[in-house]
């Protein structure tokens, strides 16, 4: 008999509780190797040593400052590839002449790494907050553009030919048909969208940056703070688990009638 | 512009099969010729097809697999093209698909972010029905297909046999000229799928439209049809057209009569040659 099955369902409680003790289990090791002082302070700071650093910020304001900037940055960056890519996206998801002059076009763009940009958006567009924010919005619009072109596609045929043999035209079966059918994965994807835009961030604030968690991080750096290096990075990956969440649970709200929901 | 040309100006040379009255069809499908091309140069699925279905006919086309019954349909659907060939619905040609020809898919078509009512409405809505008129329209279709008391569900909620009545009362709704149905019980399980047969057949009874219904199960073909077209395998053509003549009101008890067995031995036999 198979005792142990391949995807085999769990109680939510039990897997909350599995996924509380995973974190549990990397901060207690944490804990313990800076604790034993078998790794020097510079390479992993002590725990208490992260609590301090982020007493400290708290204090002088400089946490919530960098944080407040990280997340407008973020935001812009993020809104405006959204906005110029989702109907880019679905067009090219729904036209194949306007899918050949952007996929091939996108797939090649995406393949270049963001921070090699850095320099040229600095020529571009000076090193004020907009270099920032462009560098957010080149790092997540193609990708996002690839990514809205396949949740159109993935609409499927006898959905949209459904339409037409009732008498939509092809404007009300993208709009009420295609769109529609569609706005859950959509929703998936920005989703996943938001959780890259984060890890731009950093690449973002390479640009002569003197605030923002990115900037903060590359500041510490330089004068070995290890402890403000992990407070940083844990704070991008706490910021970063909260908007998933959201977007996780809009998605739910939102959708309540998609098949195989949870 | 025209979808298809209609090169072959001689006069076809008359098939039996169909009737010389072609002013009571409703659809008219002459010297239909579906060619793929592939590598190895032009394939040809479909040659000679010629099809007439009568005013208020339940029409089946049954054929072996890759016979092109369901490309056959989509073509006269509007979804798909013909190489050459000519599909009259009342006098006019047919270009692209429209209201007049409603579909049932093999594959489950509610748009799943609306109820079964707004389902069922969705035709009517974008001809820009009134309301009222609308939701009397549903309420009439939810009846017939059973299904009342769901009519405020999602799709999610619904078994697939469930799914495929308000498919059937979403085309019928609108008031297509022809109702196309593309082997739309094969994924319902054999209880399920008598139960829809019966319940079709019953619609057909009281409500007379005209089906034209592919399926690959010739005893479901007999049971619901008024004429069965057999095709040939590729290049699919048709092979003969056979007469139902069965009583009209119909039970699942018909399927042991020794009428029904007969013909069902006949189209079998029309297609086992074909399979071989």
């Amino acid at each position: 008999m198979i005792k142990i099955k391949i995807r085999k369902a769990v109680k939510k409680k039990k897997y909350i509780f599995l996924a509380a003790m995973a974190f549990l289990a990397v901060f207690l090791i944490w804990w313990a190797v800076s604790g034993t002082g078998a790794v020097k302070e510079i390479f992993l700071p002590k725990p208490s040593s992260v609590l301090q650093y982020y007493v400290g910020a708290i204090q002088d304001g400089s946490l919530w400052e960098n944080t407040r900037i990280s997340v407008i940055r973020i935001t812009l960056g993020f809104l405006i590839a959204v906005v110029l890519g989702i109907p880019v996206g679905i067009l090219a998801g729904t036209f194949k002449k306007i899918e050949a002059v952007i996929r091939p076009l996108c797939e090649f763009i995406r393949y270049m790494p963001v921070p090699a940009f850095v320099p040229l958006i600095m020529v571009w567009v000076g090193i004020g907050e907009s270099a920032k924010v462009t560098v957010i919005f080149i790092g997540t619009f193609f990708q996002l553009v690839l990514m809205v072109a396949d949740d159109a596609m993935a609409v499927p045929d006898d959905l949209i030919n459904a339409g037409y043999t009732l008498g939509a035209d092809t404007k009300k079966a993208v709009f009420r048909i295609m769109i529609p059918a569609m706005l859950p994965r959509l929703m998936e994807t920005l989703r996943m969208m938001i959780g890259w835009a984060w890890t731009y961030l950093v690449s973002a604030e390479l640009v002569a940056a003197n605030t923002g968690l990115g900037y903060t991080i590359l500041k510490s750096q330089r004068f070995l703070k290890t402890d403000a290096i992990f407070g940083g990075i844990l704070l991008i990956g706490l910021l970063g688990l909260i908007t998933d969440r959201i977007f996780a649970f809009l998605n739910k709200k939102l959708f309540p009638w998609v098949e195989g929901g949870k | 512009m025209r979808m298809f040309g209609r090169k072959k100006q001689q006069l076809p040379e008359r098939h039996e099969h169909i009737e010389a009255n072609l002013a009571n069809s409703t659809i008219y499908v002459k010297d239909l010729q579906k060619v793929y091309p592939s590598p190895k140069g032009d394939v040809t699925a479909m040659k000679d097809v010629n099809v007439n279905v009568l005013e208020n006919e339940f029409v089946c086309i049954v054929g072996p697999s890759g016979c092109g019954k369901s490309t056959l349909l989509r073509m006269i659907a509007g979804l798909d093209e013909a190489t050459e060939g000519q599909i009259v619905i009342h006098d006019r040609d047919i270009m692209g698909p429209g209201a007049d020809r409603g579909m049932v898919f093999q594959s489950y078509t509610l748009f799943p972010w609306m109820t079964v009512a707004e389902n069922i409405k969705f035709g009517l809505k974008i001809k820009n029905m009134p309301p009222q008129e609308q939701d009397i329209i549903a309420d009439k279709y939810l009846k017939i297909i059973k299904l009342e008391k769901f009519r405020d569900s999602y799709p999610k909620e619904l078994s697939g046999g469930m799914k495929q009545r308000v498919a059937i009362a979403r085309a019928l709704a609108n008031s297509p000229e022809v109702l196309l149905m593309d082997e739309p019980f094969s994924a319902l399980d054999p209880q399920t799928r008598a139960d829809m047969q019966l319940l079709m057949r019953q619609i057909w009874q009281e409500e007379k439209p005209t089906v034209i219904f592919v399926t690959h199960d010739i005893e479901e073909a007999v049971f619901l049809s008024s004429k069965i077209y057999v095709l040939t395998s590729r290049p699919g053509t048709v092979k003969k057209a056979v007469p139902v003549l069965l009583p009209g009101e119909r039970d699942l008890s018909l399927k042991d009569t020794e009428q029904f067995i007969k013909l069902r031995k006949e189209v079998n036999l029309l297609i086992e040659h074909e399979s071989l």
